[in-house]
């Protein structure tokens, strides 16, 4: 019955193709953006407080500052998103439609915080470093997930590899008393759990998704199981890493606002931020990438030009192991000083919930986990300073961000054709 | 039901192999040593448990010290090992199944019967909310549809059926069905979910799943803490108790197994008549099969995708309402512990068939049941049953893996390599 139906609404598009219908992408997500404008200003703005909010430039409550009254703030920018949005709706300036989308967003956003730091303050340097440090494993996870997947096999096991990777950091590291054979040791952790996942997908065609789920289940196993027989009993000896310091690049870092951001942190950081960008550039522009992208879009036809397609899987998920590793080191020598059970707490999945959001590009996983990054700074600092927004609803964000991502609902976002789909030569 | 199956496969040979002796022997070796289903079962659960072994060794301390001198007198590092692995396994199957020295003392009038069938409870205890978890994974894939959301919709059941316990005051009973239908709706809600958006936008089902997951259990850590559900004599995260009229009827006091296990076989012989018997699971079955094929034979491809993932969202709701109403009691943040995602496991191992899965969460409640003694005698981590179970599925989901390490010929009937490969 169906199959009659979309027969025949195809057959009408065909014939009155001329006539555009109203509600475009555009329009749609006008009215979103219309919507939640209307949100913030006439809900969000009679809640706010009418006090001075504090957009500190520094990372206390010192220095020069962004002030607003918060009412007026939270109405201001409220409204200023209801503009956005009319405009939107109008259907003009279609090619930066993206640009206001952005914009109106980021009105909705200002206008929430407004209203949230009426009376207090906000330090901006400290809750963009955060943001930042909170974004680092996502961001090497989520390369990790674009290497796999733009060669075509499905890495739900990122969340694995952050595990092994942060346990294995911590057990060289303490045993090595070097933080740096400790982050090579997460390198080797993640490759491990890689290479299982390859040999199970490529080799012997097990369903991806499957491999990944369980892959999740078997490294908090035996994770869990070595932290309980060697770590418990003897934390001296094997769970006591060096941590990775903040390194400070001199001149650089006393920019303001930029500076302590960007040239005061981790070395881990400055590792990820550049992947981002040569792996955006190799993808685009080299031979590997090129071939990377023909092997995850149609492998037959890679493979009849003389590209070894399970050669070149093999090459990329054990890539995405060394980059997922190293993201999992990040849980053991910066976020704490030990490994504990389970400490990745599905960070992997929304690591995974970044590239998808992300539309598998590097950049786009940047952006996405820079976003999840702030939601969960803010969800912090929220909790800190007792704000009546539960923290529990900010860390959903990512995972609700996702599903209406995915549902088609901004955007499309379209996987690489033979992602998840096993290469057998015939 | 893979035994099933495959015992019939083999019956047939058996009447004649009573007039011919050599030739059914024949058959069955030869059919024993090939990749069969009970076979590669069988030998998945061998392979994890010698690795299972292995990390036992390497994780102890005194063993490994035995091992330094292996070559001047080795007996000392292989008494040591062997007499670690057989008992930890001895333990395992002590807590699980049986343990004669209960069993012993019960007959000479020390013990009580609660203490000789204890471990039998226990086991079942653990299996009943897998199966539920189990046949909503089971089911989904049957449909071509991978649920890996088992685990927020058993949380989402789990919250429902405890605030219908906790604030309903109905008469017993009544009460307790409210709550278990509370439960299953309330799972169906949350399975509804990726099921329209797969439907009406083509969503990735797995990809919505897993958000909803963590969506769910963060949910359920905001309510725990909110006025009205949060018991008012405590301060931390747990919710009031369920009233006793909600709680699912258990055997005396020691023994923890309740009613939930036979729910848990009806729901089995449900799920199973629905797949093998009824127009929808036709349906289901040929939308998992081929999805266009099913389309033009005239089924509505989609609106079977949701009606399934609703009723799997209320098979696993039904298995977070188990675990509260019969043994939880109440709502904590970790009240559904991994029912949802063991689940996954078990309808793996199960083969996607509803009783292969009831066996299977059988199996895995044994292990869990068993881990606690192995775990209180001889200290050894309850995690190392985790890695079990997952190294069982990993073999049992690369039969190809299974058949190259042990050799075995290939079946007769290739129905292993069936794997649901496919992108997002």
């Amino acid at each position: 019955m169906s199959g009659v139906s979309t027969a025949t609404v195809q057959d009408r598009t065909e014939v009155v193709a001329a006539r555009e219908p109203f509600w475009i992408r555009q329009r749609r997500l006008g009215a979103g953006v219309t919507v939640i404008g209307l949100i913030a200003a006439l809900v969000f703005g009679p809640l706010a407080e009418s006090k001075t909010a504090r957009f500190t430039l520094s990372e206390d409550a010192t220095g020069a500052a962004l002030k607003i009254n918060g009412q007026l703030g939270t109405i201001l920018f409220g409204v200023l998103a209801i503009a956005v949005g009319v405009v939107m709706l109008t259907g003009r300036f279609r090619r930066r439609y993206n640009v206001l989308l952005v914009l109106g967003i980021t009105a909705f956003v200002v206008s929430f915080l407004c209203w949230q730091v009426a009376g207090k303050f906000l330090p901006l340097v400290a809750t963009a470093r955060g943001s930042l440090e909170l974004a680092l494993p996502l961001i090497l996870g989520a390369l990790a997930g674009v290497l796999g997947e733009r060669s075509g096999v499905v890495n739900v096991g990122i969340e694995a590899q952050f595990l092994t990777g942060a346990f294995c950091a911590a057990l060289v590291g303490t045993l090595a008393t070097s933080v740096w054979a400790g982050v090579l040791g997460a390198m080797a952790g993640g490759v491990l759990i890689a290479s299982l996942l390859a040999v199970l997908a490529i080799r012997f065609l097990v369903d991806q998704v499957v491999v990944g789920v369980v892959l999740n289940l078997f490294a908090a196993g035996i994770t869990g199981f070595l932290y309980e027989r060697l770590m418990q009993p003897n934390s001296q000896k094997f769970n006591q890493p060096p941590r990775l310091t903040d390194w400070k690049i001199p001149g650089l870092s006393d920019i303001p606002l930029v500076g302590p951001v960007l040239f005061h942190t981790n070395v881990l950081v400055w590792f990820a931020l550049v992947l981002v960008f040569v792996i955006h550039f190799a993808l685009k522009r080299t031979r590997w990438g090129l071939r990377t992208r023909a092997v995850g879009e149609h492998p037959v036809a890679a493979d009849t030009v003389g590209i070894r397609v399970r050669g070149l899987r093999y090459l990329n998920v054990l890539l995405g192991g060394v980059i997922a590793g190293a993201g999992g080191s990040y849980f053991t020598l910066i976020a704490s000083d030990s490994f504990n059970k389970g400490m990745t707490g599905g960070l992997g999945y929304i690591a995974l919930a970044a590239l998808i959001f992300g539309r598998w590009t590097p950049l786009g996983a940047l952006g996405a986990a820079l976003f999840f990054g702030f939601t969960q700074e803010l969800a912090n600092y929220f909790s800190v300073v007792g704000s009546p927004v539960p923290n529990q609803f900010l860390n959903m964000l990512p995972y609700l961000a996702t599903i209406v991502a995915v549902a088609g609902l901004v955007g499309r976002v379209r996987a690489p054709a033979a992602d998840g789909v096993p290469y057998v030569k015939s | 039901m893979s035994t099933d199956a495959a015992t019939a496969a083999e019956t047939p040979p058996a009447k004649d192999g009573e007039q011919k002796p050599e030739s059914f022997l024949r058959f069955f070796v030869q059919n024993l040593w090939s990749a069969n289903t009970v076979t590669v079962t069988v030998l998945s659960i061998v392979l994890a448990l010698v690795i299972g072994a292995v990390l036992i060794v390497v994780s102890d301390e005194t063993v490994l010290k035995t091992f330094s001198y292996f070559t001047a007198r080795p007996s000392d590092a292989i008494d040591g090992s062997w007499h670690l692995i057989a008992s930890a396994y001895a333990d395992l199957f002590k807590g699980a199944v049986f343990d004669p020295a209960a069993f012993q003392a019960w007959f000479n009038g020390t013990g009580t019967w609660q203490a000789a069938f204890n471990p039998i409870s226990e086991t079942l205890t653990y299996a009943a909310p897998l199966v539920f978890t189990g046949l909503s994974v089971a089911l989904a894939f049957r449909g071509g549809l991978f649920n890996i959301g088992g685990q927020g919709q058993a949380v989402i059941g789990c919250i429902l059926s405890a605030v219908v316990g906790f604030s309903f005051g109905l008469p017993i009973v009544l009460n307790l069905i409210v709550a278990l239908i509370a439960g299953a709706l309330g799972g169906a809600a949350w399975g509804f979910i990726p099921g329209f958006l797969k439907a009406r936008a083509g969503a990735h089902e797995v990809i919505i799943t897993i958000m909803l997951n963590y969506t769910a259990t963060l949910f359920l850590s905001w309510l725990i803490l909110q006025k009205g559900v949060q018991d008012p004599n405590r301060s931390d995260a747990i919710s009031k108790t369920i009233k006793s009229t909600a709680e699912l009827p258990s055997m005396p006091a020691p023994l923890r197994v309740h009613l939930g296990i036979v729910l848990a076989v009806l729901a089995t012989a449900g799920v199973a008549w629905l797949i093998n018997r009824s127009s929808f699971g036709f349906e289901l079955r040929a939308v998992g099969l081929n999805p266009p094929a099913a389309r033009t034979a005239g089924m509505s491809v989609g609106r079977t995708y949701m009606l399934l993932m609703v009723v799997a969202g209320a098979l696993a709701g039904l298995g977070g309402a188990t675990q509260v109403l019969g043994t939880a009691d109440k709502l904590t943040a970790q009240v559904a512990g991994n029912i949802g995602f063991d689940g996954l496991l078990v309808a793996l191992l199960g083969r996607n068939r509803p009783w292969g899965t009831l066996f299977a969460a059988i199996l895995y409640g044994g292990l869990r049941a068993g881990d606690n003694l192995m775990q209180s005698d001889l200290s050894i981590s309850a995690e190392l049953v985790s890695v079990i179970q997952a190294l069982i599925v990993v073999f049992i989901a690369a039969p190809a893996l299974v058949k190259a390490i042990f050799q075995l010929r290939a079946a007769r009937s290739d129905r292993l390599g069936a794997s649901l490969a496919k992108g997002w």
